[in-house]
């Protein structure tokens, strides 16, 4: 990771924010996909809000804030946070919404309820741990950005070989599972891979507001392309550009960097919502026009 | 009164919103738009601030309430522009979050409002402000208006509420108007949210508004008994969360959160007829009796 840190003509801390914004909003381009044309976007708010417990119980037991450490405790969290939505959903009447309702806020309040109790216990290397609720890319070490370009390496280790079944598994259940797939199973492969796009993301934009960068990415994306590939490498290229984008911003005026990804990444899928060729709304309306 | 009374009183009165409106909403499906709206009155809040350097409890309402319908109206034209409604308030309430955040941030000694109270709430500080001149604590007696407002509302919209929530499409025909029904509960979620903000942040207002109304739906049957469960319910969690949060020394608005979340898992296994242990020992008596008869 440090020859490409240094391979941009940039100061050292601009170039980790640099190379860390264009790894997460790449892999959020390709590995969130799956979950947003599925219509499951939201249950990556739930899986973002229960990295904060995570994260605390990993710091709780190893006082540590190794970000390899805190990282397997957020995973231990979000699994268990879509182990429960599944769950909920399986077993009561409740609906998806209020499955996600339910697991989003239980699991913020006990974030919130350990944070209050690491603070109040007065372990001095607790500070920092508040960066997981907005995000913060000002110290961000390369150590940081290697942990995420290898989560990263790995998701797309899964997704290239399965990119075929995946794509069928998406687009028609029905079919896929009368040919023999595994539906079930690619479907949770689907939820870790948007799992991995969470924690890879969460460290820079913060556990309240990652779901719009899990979104962001490839409803832009959808807006310029159609084939399924294109929409994962323009994703990947949009995502990588808002990642960048925000982390510098933020970085130079001191703000916390989660709301400056947030609405720079809105603020361009808007805008190819109703400005796109073809799809954008603006586009539609003309038409519409024309032909009365 | 002494503090520890106020403070709960408080946080059952914000329960008490909550739950009048949580019911409808969990049945309408619409949990997770009542989520995002109540994320979206922050920007409310701070850009009332910074036109009219005022908080007092009208004009933030009113900004509050534009938000909330700016946030679900750009939901609704995204959605109708072929996003999906999920996908479009994944993208709408975070901007609208960060708009507030990064006000709170840029302008936060002016707002007297910092991150830190927009998170958890300051409602342990709720005691020592109170309207000046009398003894009125100013954020209970701003949730008590709501309250009555709220309960106006519901009560006054009963039948429109029940026959919108479960025949839209019946109600339309009926010359009722479920869409603008939808706005006026969503707008109530919002004047609710903003007017518990700073006592419990945006957290424990989605706990309240979402968990306690999913619990009674789990429980019982009927919207009424769901209304009177979903608020009864908060009311324990505002006792329970307040005793918690004394016992083991944590955040107060979080420990509510958690009681809340308990109660959810309590229904989800236990609740009669419905939970998962009767429907088990049901399932295990009836192969035993079938067992028994061959």
């Amino acid at each position: 990771m440090d020859w490409l840190i240094s391979l941009l003509p940039l100061a050292y801390t601009d170039a980790v924010v640099v190379v860390g914004g264009a790894v997460l909003g790449a892999s959020c381009g390709i590995l969130s996909a799956f979950a947003v044309l599925r219509h499951r976007a939201l249950v990556g708010d739930a899986l973002a809000h229960s990295v904060l417990p995570g994260v605390c119980v990993a710091f709780m037991i190893t006082g540590t804030k190794d970000p390899r450490v805190l990282l397997v405790g957020a995973a231990v969290a979000a699994g268990v946070a879509a182990a429960l939505m599944l769950g909920i959903e399986r077993t009561t009447r409740l609906r998806p919404d209020g499955a996600i309702g339910v697991v989003v806020s239980s699991a913020f309040s006990l974030g919130v309820v350990l944070l209050s109790h690491i603070a109040g216990s007065g372990n001095a290397n607790q500070a920092g741990l508040q960066n997981y609720l907005f995000g913060q890319a000002a110290g961000l070490l390369a150590e940081d950005v290697a942990v995420m370009a290898g989560l990263a390496c790995v998701a797309l280790a899964v997704v290239v070989p399965l990119f075929r079944v995946l794509k069928t598994t998406l687009f028609d259940p029905g079919f896929a599972r009368s040919t023999g797939l595994p539906v079930r199973a690619l479907e949770i492969v689907m939820t870790c891979l948007l799992t991995v796009a969470v924690l890879i993301g969460v460290r820079m934009v913060g556990a309240i507001l990652m779901v719009a960068m899990l979104v962001v990415p490839t409803v832009t994306a959808r807006q310029f392309v159609g084939r399924l590939s294109l929409v994962l490498v323009v994703g990947a290229v949009v995502g990588a550009g808002v990642g960048v984008a925000g982390g510098l911003v933020s970085v130079r005026a001191e703000l916390p960097t989660g709301p400056v990804i947030v609405l720079i990444g809105a603020a361009v899928a808007m805008a190819a919502v109703a400005w796109a060729p073809g799809r954008g709304l603006f586009r539609r309306a003309r038409r519409r026009d024309a032909r009365t | 009164m002494s503090d520890d009374l106020i403070i709960v009183l408080t946080a059952g009165l914000i329960a008490t919103a909550c739950g009048l409106l949580g019911p409808f909403l969990v049945l309408r499906r619409a949990a997770l738009l009542a989520d995002a709206v109540s994320h979206a009155v922050l920007p409310g809040i701070v850009a009332v601030w910074l036109i009219a350097h005022t908080r007092a409890p009208l004009p933030v309402v009113a900004g509050a309430a534009a938000f909330a319908v700016l946030c679900v109206l750009v939901i609704d034209r995204l959605t109708t522009a072929g996003l999906g409604s999920d996908a479009a308030i994944a993208v709408v309430f975070p901007a609208l979050f960060s708009l507030g955040v990064l006000g709170v941030t840029r302008y936060a000694d002016g707002v007297h409002l910092d991150l830190d109270s927009t998170i958890y709430g300051e409602i342990a500080f709720v005691p020592f402000d109170t309207i000046a001149g009398t003894t009125l604590v100013r954020a209970t007696t701003t949730i008590a208006v709501v309250v009555v407002v709220d309960l106006v509302l519901v009560v006054a919209l009963w039948k429109e509420l029940k026959a919108t929530t479960f025949d839209p499409a019946f109600s339309r025909v009926a010359g009722l108007r479920p869409t603008l029904l939808s706005r006026l509960l969503l707008v109530a979620v919002a004047v609710t949210a903003v007017a518990s903000f700073e006592a419990v942040g945006a957290i424990l207002v989605v706990s309240l508004l979402i968990v306690p109304a999913c619990t009674a739906y789990l429980v019982v049957g009927g919207v009424r008994a769901m209304v009177v469960t979903a608020v009864g319910a908060g009311w324990v969690a505002a006792a329970g969360g307040y005793w918690v949060a004394l016992a083991a020394d944590s955040s107060i608005a979080g420990s509510m959160g958690l009681v809340c979340a308990g109660m959810f898992a309590v229904a989800m296994l236990a609740a009669p007829r419905r939970g998962l242990i009767p429907t088990v020992v049901r399932r295990l008596r009836h192969a035993h009796t079938a067992h028994g008869e061959r």
